[in-house]
């Protein structure tokens, strides 16, 4: 009997709920660690970002508007539905990096990390909040609210458990996302956005693009509809990558957008974060006062 | 059909002329004032200087040294001297010396309110009840977290962000002061104050009281000047942390020029609050509230609520009682205890204020000025309230920053937050109505950092103020404004580290 030929997958972008390709009809070829090809993956363009970046604005008012309890769910289901793909996430890990070990260790601390913030969501309003006991007879409130919408340039190396590091703290302070994908290692971030489309986060709250960070970071930190900037992602990287980050920060300031800067190099991501900072991060505290009286 | 006729000038009062004396201001004429660096009053390096006038009388007050690049490199370099033995001070002995503070405030409050009302135009009434005992309770407040940080939320043994670079601006001259003096120094960091160009007077005085207070040289530095002198602190690389309170438009040039650094900002930027008034609302209270939330302070105040948002049954009753309310209005010298509009802090805000008026009338709103005797002298803008405001015009978008009231109309809840939040802005909002869970429900989708419901321009020590998109990022106040000043104990590279 013949040996049975495998169906190959194409990699697409991932917006609005949906797996466009580029709208440029752009791709770009991953290799491996060994320089074996591995897959087209879509080359997103200015206008993909664009339309992530709408599709986001579109799902934030129902993810934040949704219950922390039910985010919460919401982020366990994503942990639960990674735990079934486990295979072939370790196995695009592994392809990236030739080390097989370190793969599994990076799923396994991935889904934890999922868990660890899915159980932040209905505690970070006490955490971050409180009553604040003002002089008169005012009762006095402060809570944490989302930016909006975050965009985020995620890790590099760490290809799975770095993106999963910058985007759950995002989405468990009620933001929307659009994200830009490891550029050298984008396949297990493309594998999350078919774990993400049934997982019942809503369409849009999500955004998964893959393509040259060098192109795409500048139309994400310049955009005007993007409230929060996670620039994470861009530890190490420089102007032999044609990187500029200043420029990036700068062109940020125009929306007067709240920028989380990146280190100098990668985070390892395997340590526990620490608290709520990263959550907090992509929140601002609302405050709301009302008269006490009889 | 009104059925609150508008009786014009005779409902307010006369009242005989009750002016607080200005001689405790202790600001003789030739007075000069100097730059608070590391202790010591020095000129600036080239012996610049600027004069700072009355903006009730244009008369001259003071000539004030104007702090270069130079200067401001010599404030930072005393902030860093400083920083070591200030943060190794134990958090109980920090404390004190803002105790101290905060009590010698209180004691020489009549004159830090006579000379902010001098320098800045608004009614004494303001600066005595509300300026100066604030920014006291600001200073007291921190003073008790110094030796608390443990419990800020940062984990155990939180370090100071370092030297701070405070630039505050001419509206609340001396409770911005306090607003990031009071945690930069209860955190253990130390500070470079620059005050506004039209208002430096405070600020000098305060420096003065750190003297007097024992302050250790250096922990507070104070370098008066103009918009150059903020420039070369903000670009300083020795500045740790930006704290600004300001336009929208510099802070925006603030985060350009840190941008790539990993200086710490803050940006407290402008504002459009809308003030939205349900028919259901207690009326009577809603008009005291939407006067003081246009008219306190001329109006100069970033959190002021600009945009009137009345439900349409009851938009022509609000707008009759509102003007009924505002022709008791005493606008006038504002050391006179009873005045309650002061003046124009400067001709340039002046003429901002006239352009953008005149915008409103251009676009076809119906302007409505209070009939009130201007002084001769000065920089004054009577009370004015627009109708027929149409969601686009420049009046119901652009920060006027002026006793300027732009009131528009919507039918539902839905419509009310839809235009509440149709704006760059998201610093301040305020509700009107009984109906307690509308006023949760707007409450949480209004885009604003401070939502006051069935109240308006509240400010405290312990809450936390700050506003969303253009209106800037980070908290002043409470625990949550803490946390700008505090560093976690071994972070190093970032977030993550």
């Amino acid at each position: 009997m013949a040996e049975r030929t495998p169906v190959l997958r194409t990699a697409k972008l991932f917006i609005g709920g949906a797996f466009p390709r580029s709208e440029s009809g752009r791709t770009v070829p991953v290799v491996g660690a060994d320089g074996a090809f591995l897959a087209n993956v879509a080359l997103a363009s200015r206008k993909d970002v664009r339309d992530a970046v709408v599709a986001a604005r579109g799902a934030q008012p129902g993810w934040a508007g949704a219950t922390a309890f039910n985010r919460g769910q919401v982020l366990h289901r994503i942990a639960e539905l990674m735990e079934g793909r486990r295979t072939q996430l370790t196995e695009e890990l592994e392809a990236a990096s030739g080390d097989v070990a370190a793969a599994v260790e990076e799923v396994d601390a991935a889904i934890d990390r999922l868990v660890w913030y899915a159980g932040w969501t209905d505690k970070l309003a006490q955490v971050a909040g409180g009553v604040n006991p003002v002089a008169g007879p005012f009762f006095n409130l402060s809570v944490p609210e989302p930016v909006g919408v975050v965009g985020i340039v995620a890790p590099q190396r760490s290809a799975l458990l770095g993106l999963v590091a910058v985007l759950a703290p995002a989405l468990t302070g009620g933001n929307t996302t659009v994200v830009v994908a490891s550029e050298s290692r984008p396949l297990p971030a493309v594998t999350l956005g078919e774990i993400l489309a049934t997982s019942d986060v809503p369409g849009g709250a999500v955004n998964l693009l893959t393509g040259a960070v060098a192109e795409l970071a500048p139309v994400l930190a310049g955009h005007l509809d993007v409230d929060g900037l996670d620039l994470t992602g861009l530890a190490g990287l420089g102007d032999a990558d044609g990187i500029d980050r200043s420029a990036l920060e700068a062109a940020a300031a125009e929306g007067v957008t709240r920028v989380l800067p990146p280190a100098a190099t990668e985070p390892d991501f395997r340590r526990t974060p620490r608290g709520v900072d990263r959550i907090m991060a992509f929140c601002d505290i609302k405050t709301v006062w009302h008269p006490k009286g009889p | 059909m009104s059925r609150y006729p508008v009786d014009l000038g005779a409902a307010a009062w006369d009242y005989a002329p009750a002016p607080e004396s200005r001689a405790i201001a202790r600001l003789a004429p030739g007075t000069t004032g100097r730059l608070f660096i590391g202790g010591a009053w020095v000129e600036a390096a080239d012996g610049a200087t600027f004069a700072t006038h009355s903006p009730s009388t244009e008369e001259h007050l003071a000539d004030v040294a104007l702090a270069g690049p130079v200067d401001v490199d010599r404030a930072v370099a005393a902030a860093h001297a400083a920083l070591p033995a200030w943060s190794a001070l134990p958090g109980s002995e920090r404390a004190k010396f803002l105790f101290r503070l905060a009590r010698m405030l209180q004691e020489r409050a009549r004159e830090f309110a006579v000379l902010e009302t001098l320098d800045n135009g608004k009614p004494i009434r303001e600066t005595r009840d509300f300026d100066v005992p604030t920014a006291a309770a600001h200073l007291f407040h921190h003073a008790g977290w110094a030796d608390k940080l443990d419990w800020a939320g940062l984990g155990p043994s939180p370090r100071p962000v370092g030297v701070v670079g405070a630039i505050v601006p001419w509206n609340f001259p001396l409770l911005m002061l306090a607003w990031k003096v009071a945690p930069a120094l209860a955190s253990g960091s130390t500070v470079v104050l620059k005050p506004a160009e039209t208002t430096p007077l405070t600020a000098l005085r305060f420096a003065e009281l750190a003297q007097q207070a024992g302050l250790p040289d250096g922990v507070l530095n104070v370098v008066t000047g103009a918009g150059t002198t903020g420039a070369a602190l903000v670009r300083h690389p020795g500045v740790d942390k930006v704290a600004f309170t300001g336009s929208t438009a510099v802070g925006k040039d603030i985060q350009r020029a840190l941008a790539g650094t990993d200086r710490r900002l803050t940006l407290e930027l402008g504002g459009k609050a809308a003030n939205i008034v349900f028919a259901d609302a207690a009326i009577d209270e809603a008009i005291e509230g939407i006067v003081d939330g246009i008219f306190f302070n001329q109006g100069h105040v970033c959190c002021a609520g600009s945009r009137l948002l009345v439900e349409e049954p009851v938009h022509d009753l609000v707008v009759e009682r509102l003007q009924r309310r505002m022709a008791t209005l005493r606008l006038g010298d504002p050391l006179d205890k009873n005045t309650d509009v002061g003046a124009v802090n400067s001709a340039a805000q002046l003429a901002r204020i006239a352009a953008l008026v005149e915008a409103g009338e251009a676009e076809g709103a119906q302007r409505w000025t209070l009939d009130c005797a201007l002084p001769e002298r000065g920089h004054w803008f009577p009370p004015t309230v627009f109708t027929g405001v149409a969601q686009s015009s420049r009046i119901a978008q652009e920060e006027i920053f002026g006793p300027v009231l732009s009131v528009l109309s919507f039918r539902t809840p839905e419509e009310a937050v839809a235009k509440a939040n149709n704006t760059p802005y998201g610093l301040s909002a305020g509700i009107w109505t009984e109906k307690g869970s509308r006023i949760l429900w707007m409450a949480d989708r209004l885009r604003a950092g401070v939502v006051w419901a069935n109240t308006f321009n509240r400010f405290d020590p312990t809450s936390p103020f700050g506003g969303v998109k253009d209106s800037g990022f980070g908290r002043e106040g409470g625990r949550q404004g803490l946390l700008a000043y505090l560093v976690p104990a071994g972070q190093q590279g970032g977030i993550d580290g």
